[in-house]
């Protein structure tokens, strides 16, 4: 009987509605989260997986030595390599393509790397008009990999404690 | 003869003066009602996105001030470049006709909305009678979009809303009976005048449940949250506007808001006391602000716009009710609540209960 009471007078009281219309009535007040994004940017992790590069020693020379370990792990088959025999006799990549349409940033293809050549760098912020401005070539991963080199090295040094 | 706009005015024939007049004043109804209707939208998402802890639109802007006041402006502009698509097998003729009749109905009420004392288009003594009626044919435009899209989902949506609306709209006329009841007349400027005073003496005092149970009823007869399930759209897509698009769907999208407002004015009107002002002795012995204080259509604007924002509220709060308990709610506690206080608000006229009807009617 009390229960039953307790149940009328709460329900004709509107009781629980009016609780959650004060919960959501604090929200209205509270501090916003929303990232005005092109203005403000969300913190970046180190580890953070974006576009790929492929990083050279500090020499010059690049690290890559075509062992095609990326090329075995990576679950998309995004990536194809063909190998041969550089004039000075060492072994090299005459062709490292990553497709980013069909890459899904799993970062296998860094972890499987045993010289740290091949990296997903910070940038994420990239785009292409037609599907060949989304197909990574050699040249243009080595080039991501020099204009951010600094950026990814710092990124790796920072990360390297914890491997 | 150099005619001067103001002899070509006088040497007009009568009736057309009178009409010219009329048209005049639905200008001025109208002009502000579709404005209102464009920020209501803005305001809705800005006031939803605060409570979902977001910011809403603030991207669309010139002149640098507030970024996203002319979200409006970039809706309406989207809506007429887009195409307006025929399902395949529609009824033609009625898939145009639904859109008008939704907005006709939803606009139409506004003709005997007094927005201060002999501020109205049309002075109607039966004008209670006559906003049920034409909020009633809102439905018909539901319907008749349901049924012409040939559209399951559509047609889902149209039943649903068909018989939420016309349960709650039995709760709505007999909230609307105690009310008049308790103004003694059908007249929305009558209904306003006999609240005159401060908060005390306005009707929503005698008439709580009543209130209560009217805006709740509004809120399911505009097919608002938590009363969507014409809408529904986790259920059941869009409802009965599943295959407008363009300005079809811009027109029952002005249509529900004017419905909106509609309803928040109604409440004010006659549940807080429209134009009257809550602080009716201060009024006159205020400096500088005294008139402000005094009765005035910002008053009703402002608990309009106080309505509009607990419609907001509610969305922002509630889940979408089940359809069945829409129905319970609708028949089996709405409409007994409703008539249990009738016979208590009888009976309080007939006693003259002070401070509400103490006086003659």
């Amino acid at each position: 009987m009390y229960y039953r009471i307790r149940h009328y007078v709460k329900s004709f009281s509107l009781w629980e509605l009016l609780k959650g219309l004060n919960l959501t009535g604090h929200y209205l007040f509270a501090e916003k989260f929303t990232v005005r994004y092109p203005e403000e940017k969300a913190p970046q992790s180190p580890r953070f997986r974006g576009q790929h590069a492929l990083r050279r020693y500090p020499d010059g020379e690049e690290r890559c030595i075509a062992c095609k370990l990326c090329e075995a792990v990576c679950p998309a088959l995004a990536i194809t390599i063909e190998s041969g025999v550089r004039e000075d006799g060492s072994r090299r990549t005459t062709r490292y393509d990553i497709d980013l349409v069909k890459c899904i940033f799993c970062g296998f293809c860094q972890e499987a790397c045993p010289v740290d050549a091949i990296v997903e760098s910070p940038i994420y912020e990239y785009f292409g008009n037609q599907r060949d401005d989304l197909l990574m070539t050699k040249e243009r991963l080595l080039a991501v990999g020099e204009t951010w080199q600094k950026k990814i090295d710092g990124n790796l040094a920072q990360d390297s404690k914890y491997r | 003869m150099p005619e001067t706009p103001l002899t070509l005015w006088a040497s007009l024939p009568e009736p057309l003066v009178t009409v010219l007049v009329i048209l005049f004043k639905i200008t001025l109804i109208l002009v502000p009602l579709l404005l209102s209707v464009a920020y209501l939208t803005l305001a809705e998402r800005k006031i939803i996105g605060w409570i979902q802890v977001r910011m809403g639109p603030n991207r669309v802007g010139f002149f640098g001030v507030a970024k996203g006041w002319a979200q409006p402006i970039a809706d309406l502009v989207k809506m007429l470049m887009k195409e307006f698509i025929w399902p395949r097998k529609a009824n033609r003729f009625l898939f145009v006709l639904a859109p008008i009749i939704a907005l006709t109905a939803a606009v139409g009420a506004w003709a005997v909305i007094p927005f201060d004392d002999g501020l109205v288009l049309a002075d109607v003594n039966a004008g209670l009678l006559y906003i049920l009626a034409i909020t009633s044919l809102g439905v018909y435009g539901i319907i008749i979009a349901g049924w012409a899209s040939n559209s399951k989902y559509a047609l889902l949506g149209a039943m649903r809303s068909a018989a939420q609306i016309i349960a709650y709209e039995i709760a709505m006329g007999f909230a609307l009976v105690g009310v008049l009841l308790a103004a003694g007349s059908l007249n929305l400027r009558e209904i306003v005048l006999a609240q005159q005073g401060g908060v005390i003496d306005w009707f929503w005092l005698p008439l709580f449940p009543l209130f209560v149970i009217y805006f709740i009823s509004g809120v399911a007869e505009t097919n608002r949250a938590p009363f969507d399930v014409a809408e529904g759209e986790s259920e059941i897509v869009a409802g009965f506007h599943v295959e407008y698009s363009g300005m079809g769907f811009a027109v029952f999208f002005l249509a529900e808001y004017a419905a909106m407002i509609l309803i928040a004015a109604l409440t004010a009107l006659m549940f807080l006391g429209g134009w009257y002002s809550p602080f009716p002795d201060t009024a006159t012995e205020t400096p500088m602000i005294g008139v402000l204080l005094g009765p005035g259509i910002h008053w009703l604007v402002l608990k309009t716009a106080f309505f509009l924002f607990l419609y907001l509220w509610f969305r922002a709060t509630f889940p979408r009710y089940r359809y069945d308990q829409i129905m319970r709610l609708g028949w089996k506690v709405f409409i007994p609540v409703t008539i249990v206080w009738l016979l208590v608000v009888a009976v309080a006229v007939m006693g003259e209960v002070p401070p509400w009807f103490n006086h003659p009617l």
